[in-house]
Formats: C-alpha cells, structure tokens, sequence
C-alpha cells in the first residue's frame, strides 16, 4: 500500500465514528501516539486550569476545613458530640467508613481484576478508578481511628512487641479489619504508583524545565523506555494485579465481618459478604462515573473515555445492583425461614420501625431507580447515567446506615431500645470527609496524569499486529 | 514540733485534765501553734481544725470496728498523723453504726470509712427498720454530705461572719425579748423526734414562755395525725408488721418504695411472698390514685381518683360491718364483695394501709377496719407518737404566718427546713418573713428561705456531728459522726439551742450525752453508752404497743365534686419535699415506673391524655385555683381517668447547682384547704418544647421472655414453666473448649417475685463503683451510666395495667459476646468466670456494647466523671478505679469485694463463706431479692436458687451462658376475681 493512501485511509477512518461491533475499538479512531500524550500531559504541564477546577477544589476545601474543625472538636470533646449512644454505639463513622470503602473497590477492580480479565477498555479510565480507591480508603481508614473512644492509642490494635506482652485479640473482626485496610492501601498505592511511572516519564520529557521538570524527574525513578524497563514494568504491573485482585472480594467481606461476627439479628447473617462486595462494586462504579462523566466534559476527554466505557460501567453497576436487590430479597424470607423471632422483628423494624424511611430509600434507591440502566440510552448518555449514579451512591450510603442503625437501635432487650438521632458533628465530619477526598482527587487531576498515557498508547490499533486495521 | 501522744483511754475516762482537753474549743485554746504543719500533710483541703478533729474522731471510734463488746473510747482525742494511729491500715475500711434520718425517721446504717472518709451506707442488720437493706435516701445520703454546693459559712445579710459575732448579735437581739418573757421570739422547726433536741426546744420555752415553737413538715403525715384525733382522741402513731399479713390492702399507700418504714415494711412484705416455697404467698390489693411501685406490684390493683379511694374505704368498711359506716352505692361492688370476703377469711392476719397523702377519713376508716378484723396489735401496732409534741402543722404555719404578716414576731428561729419554698402558697408566708426584724435560718443548705433570712448558719451532715432520732417503732438511735465538719463554720440545731440556754454553749455531743446521762436509767451509763452508740441503737428503745379501739368518727362522706380534673400532689419518690433536689443521685436517679430522671411530670391517664389531645411530653401551663405552673405532661399507664398527679419537691431556684431549675414547683399552686388533691384544674398547650430525660423508652416487652412469669395457681399446677419457656441449647455448642470452673464460680440469682422497684440498688451501685452523673442532656442522648438498671415493663390494658420489674446488670456470660469482639482484650474471662473489664486497655470501639445482647455496657462519651470538685472526690470508692473519657465500663459483680474476701480468706486458710462477699445491690436490697455467691458450692444460697424449678436465663438460647439467672415471678391474684 502506497504511503499516500495509507495516510488518506488513516484519515478516513479516523473520522468514522467508533465501531459498535468491535470490542477492541474503545477509543476515539482519530487518536494517535501523539495525540495521547499531548491531550493527557497538557493537561498538567500547559493548559490553564479550568474554572471547573477551582469550583471543586475550593468547594472541597471548604468542606475539608469543616473536617478539621470538627475532628479538633471531637479530639477535644471525646465522641459524646455525635449522636452515637446505647445502645446504637456506632453510627456515622461506621457508616461512613464502610460506605469509602466500598466505593474504593470499583478502582480495584477497573486497574486489577480487568486487567487480568484482559479487558482494554479499562486503561481509559483505570488510573483515576485506581486515585479513587486510594483516597476513599484514606477517607474510610480515618473513620474506625476517629470513632474511638481513645482515638490516640489507636495503634493498640496493631500487634507489635510491647513490654506489656499485650497483644491485639486475633477472635475479633476489627483486628482482620485492621489487616484488610492497611493491606488493601499498600497495594492499591503500589500498584498506581508503579502503573503511573511510564507517564510521569513522558512528564519529565515534556516539562518546560525548573521545578517541573525536577519534580516529574524524581518521581519517574528515572525511567528511561528501554525495553528493559517495560519488561520489569509489565511484570510488576501483572504481579500486583494478581495480588490486588483477590482484596477485591476480600477486603469488603473482611469488613462485613464486623457485622456477622456479632450477634445481633440483622447483623448475624452468611450473606453478608457477597452482599458487601456487591454493594460495593455498585457504588465504586457509581463514583467513577461521579468522577469521571465531569472530567470528561470539562477536559474533552470524550475521545478517550468513550461511549464503550460509560455503557460498560452502567452494565456493571446493573448486575450488582441486581445482586442487592436478591440479598435484599433474601434477608426478610431467611428470617421468615429460619424461625427466629428476633431476626423477623429487625425486618419488621427496618420496614415500618422509626427509619423505615432508610430501608424504603435503600429500595427506591438501589433497586428501583438503577432500573433504568437496563436502557441503552440511559447507559451512553451522561446526564441520565451521572444522576443514576449519583443516587445510587445516596443510596448506598442510606443503606450502610440502614443496615448498622436499624440493627442496633432494636435488638434484643426492648428496654434498651431506641431512636438514633444524628448530630451537626455527624454531618459536619461526614460532609468533612467528602472534602478531603475532593481536595485531594482535585490536586491529582491537577498535577498528575489521569489517564494514563502508555495504557491508552497500547489501545490504538497501530499497537497491535498489522496496524489494526484487521479485526 | 510537739508531739501529741495517744491519750490513754483511762485518763479520758478521769475527765479533763490540765493539758488535756474535751471539747474542741478547750482544745484550741491549747495548741493553735501546731495547725500549720498539720495541714500540709497529705494535702488533703480542709483547715487545720477540721483534718484533726477527723483524725480525732477516727482514732475515737477506732475500737468500735468490727468487734462486738469492745468499748468506746470518747471522742475527742487527737493524734498526729506521724504516729499512726493502731489498727488503722490505708486501704482497709472502718465500718461504724448510726442511723440515718430519713425524712426525720432513722433508718441504722453502717457506714463505711477509708482513711476518715465516709464512702458507703450499708445498712445495720441490728437496726429494726433497716435489717441490713438501705432506702435510697440513707444510700444517697453522701452525695448530700459532698454536696459542693452547700452552706458552708455563717452568712448575715450576704457577708460571711463567725460564730461570735452571730452569738453577740443573738445577745443583742434577745435582750429586749427578754424582758417581755420571749414575746416576739417564735422558734419553726420541722416534725422534731430527736428526743434531745426536743428537751432542748422545751428547755428554751421554759425559759421563755412568751415564746412560741411551731413545726411545719410539707409532706408530713398531717392525714394521719388528724385521723388518729378523729377516731382515737389523742396522737397515736401507727406501723405495720407485714411479715404476719396474708393479706395486705393499700389504699393509695405506696408503701414499699416511698414513706419512713419502706425498707422494712418491703422485707416483710417480699419474705411472705416467699413463704412455703412460695406455695403459702401474701395477696396484694391496691387501691391507688397513680401509678406507683406498690401498685406495679399488686395482684389486684383499681386505679381510683383520690376523692373515689374515700369512697371506696367507706364502701369497704361497710362491707367488712364496720361501726357506723353504711353498705354504700354499690360502685364498687365487684372488688368490695370478693375484698371483704378474702379479709374475713384472713382475720388477724390481714393489714389495711391508707396513704399517708390519703384524708383523714381514709386513715380512720383503716383504724376501723384493721380493728373489726382483729388487726390491731397483730399486723397493725399502735405506739405513743414518736415526735416531740404532735400539732396540728398547717394550723401551726398558718398561725405564725399571720403573726409575722401582723408584725407580732421579732425575732424568728427557723431550724432545718425551708418554708419559704414550701409554705402554703396562700400564707403569705414570704411576705411576712419581709416583717422580722430578726429571723435565723439554720440548715445544711444555703436555701430559699436562707436568701430572705438576716442570718445563715449551716447546719452539720449527720455524718458530721451528734444527735439523736427514733425510727419507725420508736427505737432510738444515737447518731455518731464519721467525719468533722467539712466546713467549719456548721453549728448542729442542738448548739444553737444550747446557745440561747447557756453562754457559751456545749458541743453536741455534751448536749446529746448529758441528755442520754439523765434518760437512760442504766447503772453504768459510760457502758450504756458506748454499747449503743456502738450498736447504733438503744436496746429496747421501741415505744410499747398500745391497745385501743377506735370510735366511729369518719366524718360525713363528702359528696365527689364534679368539677373537672382533678389534682393530687404528692411528695416526691426521691426528692421528697424538695431537701434532696442537689442530690445528683436522686436527680439521675431513674422514678420507678417512669424512669424519668431530672424532672417531674404532670401525670395523665392515656384516656385523659387523648381527650385533650395531649402527645406525651406536651409541655402545658397547670392553671389551678387562680395560680399557674408550668411543666411536661406523661402519660403513665395505669393512672386514673380526670385525675392528673404531681409531685412535690421539685422546681427549686436556691438548691445549688444540680436542683435549680429541675422541674417545676408544684408549691406553687398548692394551699393550706387543698393540701393534697383538689379539683378544677386547667391544662393549656404551650409551644414550648420541653423534652422529659427518661432512660428506658420502651416498656412494652414485645412479647419476647424477658421477665417469665405465671400465677400462683399456674405454678402449682406446673412447676416447671419456667424451664419450658427458656430454651436453653443443649450441651454445649461453641468452637472453644470449655473452661472447667474449679474453685469459685461466682453467681447471682434475681428473684423477680421479690423485686419492688426502690432502687436502692441502683444508687448502692452507683456509691460502690464511682459511677458518674451525666445530666439532664446526656440522659436524653441515652448515656445514662447506671450499671445497674430496674427495667419497668408494663402489660395488658393500658388503662389497668400490670407492671413488671428486672433489675437488670451485668449477666457475666459464660460464653461472652463481648469479650470476642474486643479488638484489644480490654473486657476477658477470669478463670472464676467473671467477665471482667480492664479499663486502661480499653480504646472505645464500642463494638462490645454492640454485642451485648442486655445492653448492659456504659461507655463514657464524654468526661462524665467529675474530676475537680475536692468534695466529691472524698466520697470515691479507693478499691475502685475511676473512669475517664473514652472507655467502656460495666457491672463487675463487684470484684473488690470478691478479691478483698477471697485474700483475706485465704490468709485464714479457709475458703470464702457464702454471704461473706456480697455485692453492692445484694447487700442494699431490703426483699434481698439480689443473692449473689459461689454457685460452685452446692451448700450457697445462690446454688439452691439456681437449683429452684422457676430458675431462668433471659435469652438463653442466645447460648451466652448467663451467670446472673433469674427466678421467674409468680403473682397471687384472687381466683374469685377471675371467675367474673
């Protein structure tokens, strides 16, 4: 084939819109090498910053200074400022920390278990997935040390040599939590630094001089694209993603455990675990799309995350949130089945006792209105797909408040029972939180690349055998 | 430095000698050099004068403790602390008998002291009104003691003075008087039965015989001293002996939670409900006009109006062919007939007990019935009056009111409570305290009726200084202080009397010896003496019975006025008339059938409640007579329909910090003609909220096995109920391997038949263990810290229903949920089974509570604990830790005890007996309904209890393993009362 029309074919197609019957066109046909890496690493090296970054990353800010005034407050005061009580001795915090938890898995999942499941499409979207899951794990990381009692002896929970020979007690859930969490941090920092060392090269290159340059120089390790370098790249990459796709599945059943271990009806239950994980799948995937449907307008990423991803992300949000809605179903006709009066009555209350409000928005939330996703229009477009998500993520975080409150307000001793009311200090270290994880995802769209350059390089057909004009 | 030496006993006994001293004012004439370095030592914040008056009543009382038959060396001696004192060892309690006036009538206690301090009441199994148990007045009493707010400086006209300057402006004001033979001079004082400071009162009349001494009690029995004129002619004092009654009839009396005789009277009563292995059980009618503990705990309970209980005694009395009554109108003929019929049955064995809020007619009519059914002397005794000089006391304030407001008194006395508060709102008797030139208020509280005083002198605790007081058979006690006063201007009632008889007056304990020298007849009084101070009564003290026979004076049956809602004020559960309002205890402590807590309510029956579309805690203005107060409706299941009930005590504004502001002030609208029930009240709805601190929200059970229970006729038919509701798993179903219990397994058996819902266990837990107040805020945010909780459950028509009581603590599962989810092993398993809490290693996950199925846990959200108030401070148990911010505590069966007994056991070289370890509740409770032992040994009472067919575990199936089991409660209603 002569250069020319080559070239007048490449065009041709470029212009063409994306091959619905092709699963591995996932990007835009127009984008090349070239364009990849100038559209990603203008972003942090040249273009202005958008007015759009500013609006969040204050508004977050704002919200991070309420997070620090309430966390001196609660510091200086002792947890008696929220709404916690007996017996409902755990409320916000624990419903916060399971809620950031969950939405971390989606990053996981995206950067680890479809990369393994070789699935392309993911590298369009996986490098801020993966800066979503580690921040929302510092979020809900925060949370089991901030509800203590005695928040700053924190650290007796570790098992480390001490005089006193005292020893955390390996039968309770919150010391697996303790693993589950610091395991899934260091892994999911890992496995996002390392992926990202190839881009912050590239940054390097391209940086005008002075301290950019310095500071990409320093964090790309001195990575120079020898082959060599790939090869230890990919293996490493492979490696942690083997590593980091079981804390998929594992680390949200270590923390249901903190509710199956306990013998609370409503919380006692063997469903638990793949309701957890499911549910946070579902509500990983509604944050993405939170996140990502923004960032794609606002930097004209279309080309890049495409259509493809926002109907493949929607799919995955509809299967887990079927998921829910069978252990939903499930839960009240266990306790039908299994006789136990106490366990009928948690259902009784969570359906008509004093937050029923929580359960009946968790159906309407998390069942009825995903519904919507079984449509095509709905999957592709942004505005239906980003309102979709964002009330699942309501949604899902009623339903970790429904599921720890509602269980513990009416157990087993009705003298004891009784009606959690949150406080302003609930509220403000919740919103608070919300804050830091914008503040920090805004310092990361802004300073580091949020696609990542070489992944997406490797999608474009001229990556593959033959140009990929074959299919 | 000198050193001050121990005394040898032999030259006290000789009397004062040069160099020695008796008093401590002698005493301080001598040395006053020494008192610096005295102080210094320990830092403990008293003035030198104090901290040795306390070493010197410590080394007094020394060779009480413990053993019987020793002598009693007099009190003041003094010892430096650098030669310690023999037998006193830091860390091992002194225990020393006095009794402890509640409302004015002594209950004998035993109180336990650390280094000087008084930290718990327990009572004195010698004293007949105690027998071991405490009321929740005599447990709380402490907290009165440490009370930071009290007075604690002689005050005139706002400015802190001395003792001599009061008593030279005593000599000033009394000179004129006199010369008029005490005209001008009144001496108010509340019910006197001190049998000393009475002398003391008729010593000062007869010096002045111008003078005029009135009493005035608020609460008093005024019903029962009018009744025993009406049908007796002359004062006569009446109690019960229930130990004897088959069958006990209260008409609106809540004897056995509330009223001077309680602890007794509920011991009685619980023992025959037990009788015969249960199978010989006492009957309970109660006839009521609100709900209280007493009715929770009836078999058959009528919720009646207060005016309607008159008529139903008057209908019952005809029933029973009581003289000059008449078979009334037949509106109570149903439970009149059946009523009638179990007390014939039972004659001589029955007892009928009127409230003492009751009218008159309704004590009379008792006096009748009792004496128709061969009560009297049996289960109904008779004793002269145990006060002084009995009156009339509404006529008594209502005569001094009107001489002040005519300008006729000069100079005016008032000793002990606080009429300025509580006076008859239609006296006018604040205003005429605006017309004394001169009035003196003497009380341990700078009061209401201190701020409109010229001058204040403090009164001492009981705990602080000498006197004496009669319990509720007449039995005399001598009240023995533990500790000098904490402030030293505190002058007792009986030295400021003693003052105005003799300058410069004696200490009390002269004035309560001297007294005692001349009255008790013994050839060697110094034995006579310190054998019953040490005993804590007077041997054979109580007043004879009296035989007599009342007439047939009733009055004329008033016709039930239609005039609406009526109001019944009662006095307060804890509060009283209103002397306990800054006891923080009594403040938190939970109402029995309410469990309200910082707060009066206005009670309302649901019916009533609905009608005028009130929700519960509507806060609405009480209009009444012409007067309005404004307070939080409850609607309490169980109270009669048009009939709203308040207490009294409550809504104070000069008590200190803890009762100002509790609740509102039910004096206000209440008059001398409607003392304690009149009619034509009006409810208006304000818009203010006003929440109402409770601390259980439910008392419904829900159906589920909290409290088992079943009837006495159930139970003989089938002896085994309890066990077949429980379900307790079989064998034994856990991962881990079972621990062998070898040596003690500790245990505790609650008997819910027995359990009346005084509290007093809840409060003697709260003592033992430091466990903080939270306050009004926190208790509605749920975190009252309480360990131990009576849960009141209410079942059946809301309108007639019945009550059930759980004291509920720790259950100390074997198998304990807790324990697993601890992520740091703050709450383990002692190998005696104990589910003990090591506090230092807690964080506050809370996760423990979580898994709790009682919800026994407390967590400290806050800095609940008071760790600044010096006072305080001097009441916390040493044995046991105090808790700060941010960790988990809960019921330890009271380990100190356990561990205390068990190392002194094993120096003796024998194992712990059963009931030598007895845990705080165990030991308050007055129907020892709380029995706690090693149920290893199958000899202990708890072993037998646990052995009882109606033994349960509550949630047994949960599989947790309980060690504090439960006997199922067995009720006794009349069949015949079915059969309709």
């Amino acid at each position: 084939m002569p250069e020319s029309i080559a070239l007048e074919e490449r065009q041709r197609q470029a212009a063409r819109p994306l091959d619905p019957n092709n699963p591995l066109e996932v990007v835009a046909p127009s984008t090349t090498f070239e364009s990849v890496s100038d559209q990603i690493s203008s972003i942090v090296l040249t273009r202005k910053t958008p007015l759009f970054w500013w609006c969040a990353f204050g508004f977050g800010l704002f919200l991070f200074i309420v997070f620090g005034i309430a966390v001196s407050y609660l510091l200086a005061k002792g947890i008696g400022i929220w709404g916690v009580e007996i017996p409902v001795g755990w409320g916000f915090a624990i419903t916060n920390f399971v809620w950031w938890i969950g939405i971390g898995h989606a990053g996981t999942l995206i950067s680890a278990f479809l990369l393994l499941m070789n699935q392309g499409w993911r590298s369009s979207i996986n490098r801020f997935a993966e800066a979503m899951t580690i921040f929302a794990v510092m979020c809900a990381g925060m949370f089991p040390l901030l509800h203590l009692g005695r928040a700053w002896i924190f650290y007796w929970i570790l098992p480390y040599p001490n005089t006193m020979t005292a020893q955390p007690n390996f039968r309770s859930p919150l010391v697996w939590d303790v693993f589950a969490v610091s395991t899934y941090f260091t892994i999911s920092v890992l496995f996002w630094y390392i992926g990202m060392i190839p881009d912050l090269g590239t940054l390097r290159d391209r940086a005008a001089g002075g301290f950019q340059k310095g500071f990409y120089g320093v964090l790309s390790f001195g990575w120079r694209g020898s082959s060599h370098h790939w090869k230890l790249h990919k293996t490493a990459c492979l490696l942690l993603a083997g590593i980091a796709t079981p804390l998929v599945l594992s680390v949200h059943t270590v923390v249901s455990f903190d509710f199956t271990i306990a013998i609370l009806p409503g919380w006692h239950s063997t469903i638990f675990p793949p309701y957890f994980v499911a549910g946070a799948i579902y509500s990983g995937f509604a944050m993405v799309l939170v996140l990502g449907l923004p960032l794609r307008k606002v930097y004209g990423l279309q080309n890049l995350i495409t259509v493809r991803h926002l109907n493949n992300c929607g799919k995955l949000m509809l299967v887990t949130g079927l998921f829910l809605a069978y252990t939903y179903l499930i839960e009240p006709f266990t306790a039908w089945y299994g006789g136990n009066s106490f366990e009928m009555y948690t259902v009784h209350n969570r359906a008509v006792g004093p937050h029923a409000w929580s359960y009946w928005l968790v159906i309407l939330l998390n069942v009825i209105v995903p519904q919507a996703l079984w449509f095509y229009k709905v999957r592709t477009r942004p505005i239906p797909l980003f309102a979709v998500s964002m009330l699942v993520l309501v949604g899902m975080w009623v339903e970790r408040f429904m599921i720890i409150v509602t269980a513990l307000d009416r157990d087993f001793l009705p003298s004891s029972w009784s009606n959690f009311v949150a406080t302003f200090w609930d509220n403000a270290t919740f919103w608070g939180s919300i804050g830091m994880f914008l503040v920090l995802f805004m310092l990361f769209v802004r300073f580091l690349p949020m696609i990542p350059m070489s992944e997406v390089r490797e999608l474009l057909p001229f990556s593959r055998p033959g140009g990929g004009t074959e299919k | 430095m000198p050193n001050h030496d121990f005394v040898p006993l032999e030259a006290l006994m000789q009397g004062p000698k040069p160099g020695l001293w008796r008093t401590p004012e002698e005493f301080e004439g001598h040395i006053e050099e020494t008192e610096q370095e005295e102080i210094s030592e320990e830092g403990i914040e008293f003035s030198g004068a104090s901290r040795r008056r306390f070493l010197a009543l410590m080394a007094g009382s020394m060779a009480l403790a413990g053993v019987t038959g020793c002598t009693r060396q007099p009190d003041e001696v003094i010892m430096p602390y650098t030669d310690p004192p023999e037998n006193v060892v830091p860390g091992r309690p002194k225990y020393y008998a006095t009794a402890a006036p509640v409302n004015g009538i002594a209950e004998g206690v035993i109180v336990e002291s650390h280094l000087g301090r008084p930290t718990k009441v327990e009572g004195n199994p010698d004293h007949p009104a105690s027998l071991g148990a405490t009321g929740v007045h005599s447990q709380s009493c402490l907290m009165d003691l440490y009370d930071a707010d009290r007075a604690k400086e002689i005050i005139h006209l706002g400015l802190p003075q001395d003792w001599d300057s009061f008593q030279s402006a005593w000599q000033q004001a009394i000179g004129p008087i006199q010369d008029r033979h005490g005209a001008g001079l009144r001496i108010l004082s509340e019910t006197i039965i001190s049998p000393t400071l009475g002398a003391q009162i008729q010593a000062v009349l007869k010096k002045f015989p111008a003078a005029k001494w009135h009493q005035y009690d608020p609460a008093g029995p005024h019903s029962a001293r009018a009744a025993a004129q009406m049908v007796f002619g002359k004062p006569v004092h009446t109690y019960y002996k229930l130990d004897t009654a088959d069958i006990v009839v209260s008409l609106d009396a809540d004897f056995l939670a509330c009223g001077p005789g309680s602890t007794r009277y509920a011991r009685d009563f619980a023992m025959r409900r037990r009788q015969g292995d249960r199978l010989d059980m006492n009957r309970l009618y109660v006839v009521e006009s609100t709900m209280t503990a007493t009715g929770g705990k009836a078999d058959h309970r009528l919720p009646l109006r207060y005016a309607e209980v008159e008529e139903f005694a008057r209908e019952l009395a005809g029933a029973l062919g009581v003289n000059g009554t008449v078979a009334g109108n037949g509106a109570y003929q149903f439970w009149v007939t059946r009523l009638a019929r179990d007390l014939e049955a039972h004659k001589g064995g029955s007892a009928i007990i009127p409230g003492e809020h009751q009218s008159p007619a309704v004590h009379a009519l008792a006096h009748a019935m009792n004496a128709e059914l061969g009560n009297a002397g049996k289960t109904v005794i008779y004793t002269s009056p145990l006060e002084v000089q009995p009156v009339d006391q509404i006529q008594s304030i209502r005569e001094l009111s009107r001489d002040m407001n005519a300008g006729n008194v000069d100079l005016l006395l008032i000793l002990g409570g606080n009429p300025v508060y509580n006076a008859p709102v239609d006296f006018e008797f604040t205003a005429g305290m605006e017309k004394v030139k001169t009035s003196i208020h003497s009380a341990t509280q700078f009061n209401e009726t201190s701020l409109k005083t010229t001058w204040h002198i403090p009164e001492p605790h009981f705990l602080e200084d000498w006197g004496d007081t009669r319990s509720l058979d007449g039995t005399v006690s001598i009240i023995q202080p533990l500790i000098a006063p904490l402030y030293p201007g505190s002058h007792s009632h009986l030295q400021i009397l003693d003052a105005m008889l003799q300058f410069p007056g004696r200490s009390s304990y002269e004035i309560v010896r001297a007294y005692w020298s001349g009255q008790s007849g013994a050839k060697d009084f110094e034995e006579w003496w310190r054998k019953s101070v040490h005993d804590g009564l007077i041997a054979n003290s109580a007043l004879p019975a009296l035989t007599l026979s009342p007439n047939s004076n009733f009055g004329t049956p008033q016709p039930l006025s239609a005039g609406g809602i009526e109001i019944v004020f009662r006095p307060d559960l804890y509060m009283y008339d209103g002397r306990y309002a800054n006891n923080v205890w009594l403040q938190e402590l939970p109402h029995p059938m309410t469990k309200l807590t910082w707060d009066n309510a206005i009670f309302l029956s649901p019916k009533t409640a609905k009608q005028l579309r009130f929700e519960n805690q509507q806060h609405v203005q009480l209009i009444y007579r012409g007067r309005s107060v404004e307070g939080s409706v409850w609607i309490l299941p169980g109270q009669p329909d048009e009939s709203i009930t308040v207490d009294l005590g409550w809504g104070r504004w000069h008590s200190g910090r803890a009762g100002n502001g509790a609740g509102f002030n039910a004096y206000a609208v209440r008059t001398s003609d409607a003392l304690w029930t009149g009619t034509g009240v009006q409810l208006r709805k304000l818009d203010i909220p006003y929440p109402l601190a409770t601390t259980q929200l439910n008392q419904s059970m829900e159906h589920r096995d909290v409290v088992i229970r079943n009837t006495l006729e159930g139970y003989k038919k089938d002896p085994d109920f309890a066990k077949q509701t429980e379900h307790e798993p079989a064998g034994n179903l856990t991962l881990y391997p079972q621990w062998d219990y070898r040596g003690y397994a500790w245990a505790m058996s609650i008997d819910l038949t027995a359990c009346v819902n005084c509290q007093a266990c809840v409060v003697a837990c709260q003592a033992e263990n430091n466990i903080p107040v939270v306050g009004k805020e926190q208790v509605l945010a749920r975190r009252a810290m309480h360990w131990l909780r009576i849960d009141t459950y209410y079942e059946g028509d809301i309108n007639f229903p019945t009550a059930y009581y759980c004291p509920t603590p720790c259950m100390q599962c074997e198998n304990a949920p807790c324990e697993l989810v601890c992520p740091v092993q703050a709450t383990n398993h002692s190998s005696d089974g104990l589910n003990d809490m090591i506090y230092n290693r807690c964080i506050g996950t809370r996760y423990c509570s979580n898994n709790c199925p009682w919800k026994v846990r407390r967590f400290n959200f806050m800095l609940f604990q008071d760790w600044s108030s010096e006072t305080w401070k001097m009441q916390r148990n040493p044995d046991v830790t105090v808790r700060s911010r941010g960790v988990m505590e809960k019921c330890t069966y009271c380990v100190q005890r356990i561990r205390e007994a068990e190392i002194r056991s094993e120096n003796e070289g024998r194992f712990v007996r059963d009931g030598e370890t007895q845990t705080a509740c165990m030991q308050a409770c007055p129907t020892q309904a709380i029995v706690f032992g090693d149920k290893n040994n199958s000899h202990n009472r708890v072993a037998k209890l646990k052995a009882e067919k109606l033994n349960y575990a509550m949630f047994a199936e949960l599989n947790t393993r309980p060690r504090t089991t439960y006997l199922g409660e067995l009720r006794n209603p009349n069949p015949e009362f079915q059969s309709a």
